[in-house]
């Protein structure tokens, strides 16, 4: 067990394409950090440099305190799950998870005991004669993870391992790798394009977007606090409601203004937003957040428009709803009905408002 | 997976198969069986009477010892040539597989060779090797070692060899490189990550992943060994000096053509024809099989 510990950490590919652009990151001992961001964020090539499959241009990367920019992968001691498993295709099952203790020449009884035993934890005990191509997909997964855990390493890193899976098998690994690391406690670093694996799996998730680190922190905070609007519309589904607004001082009360929508900010917010009158911001609400109202509700709190599209999902539905120019996705009762151009009003929860500043998209 | 297509029509399959079959009639089966015909007749000198002799073209050949020599000689040649060719391929096909910059520059250069007829090769090769012209063998000749495949015979062992594997290198790459490629990274990093080395890795991983693309080659360049080099031959050394390089191919033609023995030299050709048709048969019924993984 260990921790990792990148300062400034950059990857710039021959040919000056920068994948990685200083990344400074503390991963604790112990702990389930999750890289996350789209395709092409440098999640990936941050991963493997970790691991030693990619150099590491600028910057160190520590593991336990060691400094491991020039170790070799295999010198490292991690042990890494691959997106497509990896395994080796002319090995069997227990030649696939010994190989790697059999390069470090562990005597044969403890490989025997090791292998048995991630065999057992993992429940491929019946499988271990057997070649890859004779597994299904979600065998394969755990081979793979069983090579892994039989190195019994300081960190293991995992490059997308559920993406090839079945969306139900996908549930079911994600909550057993839960499982897998409350019991084995080894530091993990895990990364996914997909924000649900990201909240379901991770203590600790780090956002990644062009090769920035954007936010850090426990999948909560990065719901309820995002740090920007990258974040906000990246975490949560279906992704969070923007729209451009303008303060406006009424009454004493500071209200968010746009063509239907009037927003009156609530006074810690207000606070926070500070002299604010004349000034623009966008806003940022969850489709969670929204209630659909009755058309004669508050007008001076509320956001006026015309339902677009109904989509039932059967525990909700997502009304999409065109106000002034700005479709908002709002998540409704299933049990009501909704007529295509018909007027509604929505009203937010005030607690769960975002305001980000409108050029630099920072949370406000 | 597999596709099937159903022909309702009761002569259209046939309709299709003829081309093939037409070629395979009359330039294999029809020679063949000619060949077939002769090895078990004795012609007289002046091809005016033949007479039908059982199986003692076989036996005579067997008997013989320069035919008993020539097929050692084939042997060694054909497991140089094999080793050699595979070898190095192999070895310029790792290179290629790391090459980055240039690498399509490389790898055409590295396949032109194929492309040369194995007459045109031969030439080359002469005009190179040749003892008082050529510039390898002048070259040599200031190393202090005398080269002269027109008179020492293991000099014009050599120089055929060299031929023979310089133009199978081409193709061998070819087809190692596309096994190489085939073999994903992630393998590889997942060894590097398990500890092996890049000897080990090679070893472990790479050697037996390609192992089908091997036993494929390995079943060609004996074939190529054993029937393709006639041309190498003729042109460089004409199987000489004192029949150091005639292996089989040569002598059949060199029997049959030149000593107008024809019997014997179509017995030749049945054992060669035996040879090859095993190979196929190896080929067939082990390459998806044994060395699949």
């Amino acid at each position: 067990m260990a921790t990792v510990a990148l300062e400034n950490v950059g990857k710039v590919y021959p040919g000056g394409v920068e994948a990685v652009k200083g990344v400074t990151l503390d991963i604790p001992d112990g702990s389930f950090t999750v890289l996350l961001g789209p395709s092409g964020c440098g999640k990936s090539t941050l991963l493997r440099m970790i691991a030693g499959l990619e150099t590491i241009t600028t910057g160190t990367c520590r593991i336990a305190d060691r400094i491991v920019n020039d170790v070799e992968p295999a010198d490292r001691d991690i042990a890494m799950v691959f997106q497509n498993y990896a395994l080796y295709p002319h090995m069997s099952v227990y030649d696939n998870m010994a190989y790697g203790l059999r390069n470090r020449r562990t005597p044969k009884d403890e490989i025997d005991r090791r292998v048995k035993d991630a065999a057992r934890i993992l429940a491929i005990g019946d499988y271990l004669d057997r070649k890859p191509r004779a597994l299904s997909g979600g065998q394969r997964q755990r081979v793979a993870l069983g090579r892994a855990i039989v190195r019994d390493p300081k960190v293991f890193l995992f490059d997308e391992p559920l993406s090839n899976l079945d969306a139900k098998l996908r549930v079911a690994t994600r909550i057993e790798l839960r499982k897998l690391h409350e019991r084995l406690g080894t530091t993990s670093i895990y990364v996914t394009h997909d924000q649900v694996e990201a909240m379901t799996l991770g203590d600790r998730v780090v956002v990644m977007r062009e090769g920035t680190v954007q936010q850090v922190g426990p999948p909560l905070e990065l719901y309820n606090k995002p740090a920007n609007t990258f974040v906000a519309g990246f975490i949560g589904s279906p992704p969070m409601n923007f729209a451009d607004v303008s303060f406006t001082e009424r009454d004493g009360r500071l209200v968010a203004e746009a063509d239907s929508i009037q927003i009156v900010v609530p006074e810690p917010m207000r606070r926070r937003i500070g002299r604010s009158t004349g000034r623009t911001a966008t806003l940022g609400i969850r489709p969670e957040n929204l209630r659909i109202a009755t058309p004669d509700a508050d007008r001076s709190n509320a956001i006026t428009g015309v339902v677009q599209v109904v989509e039932h999902l059967g525990a909700e539905s997502l009304v999409a709803v065109d106000a002034g120019g700005h479709l908002l996705i709002a998540k409704a009762d299933p049990t009501v009905a909704f007529a295509s151009n018909e007027t509604v009003r929505l009203t937010p929860d005030p607690e769960a408002l975002h305001f980000f500043d409108s050029t630099s998209g920072a949370a406000l | 997976m597999e596709k099937r297509v159903v022909f309702r029509s009761a002569w259209l399959p046939y309709a299709l198969l003829a081309p093939q079959l037409v070629i395979t009639a009359v330039f294999f089966v029809w020679p063949a069986s000619q060949a077939l015909y002769q090895s078990v007749l004795l012609e007289d000198a002046f091809g005016l009477k033949s007479q039908f002799v059982w199986a003692d073209n076989f036996t005579a050949l067997f008997r013989n010892s320069d035919y008993v020599s020539s097929f050692g000689r084939t042997a060694v040649f054909s497991i140089l040539v094999a080793g050699l060719a595979m070898g190095i391929a192999l070895l310029l096909a790792v290179m290629a597989d790391h090459v980055i910059r240039g690498a399509t520059t490389y790898k055409t250069f590295l396949i032109w060779p194929y492309a040369v007829a194995p007459a045109v090769a031969g030439a080359l090769w002469v005009f190179m090797f040749n003892p008082r012209i050529g510039i390898v063998a002048y070259a040599m000749h200031s190393f202090g070692y005398d080269w002269n495949h027109q008179i020492k015979g293991e000099d014009a062992f050599a120089l055929i060899t060299v031929a023979a594997v310089w133009k199978q290198i081409s193709y061998n790459f070819v087809f190692f490189l596309a096994g190489l490629q085939a073999i994903p990274k992630s393998l590889l990093e997942a060894a590097a990550i398990d500890g092996a080395g890049p000897g080990k890795r090679f070893r472990s991983i790479v050697l037996p992943l390609i192992s089908p693309t091997s036993f494929f080659l390995l079943v060609v360049n004996i074939v190529y060994a054993f029937f393709d080099t006639f041309g190498i031959v003729h042109a460089t050394t004409s199987g000489g000096p004192a029949k150091a390089t005639e292996i089989l191919v040569y002598k059949v033609f060199n029997d049959g053509f030149i000593g107008l023995d024809l019997g014997s030299s179509a017995a030749q050709s049945v054992i060669l024809m035996t040879i090859v048709i095993l190979l196929t048969v190896v080929q067939f019924k082990y390459i998806e099989r044994k060395v699949a993984y």
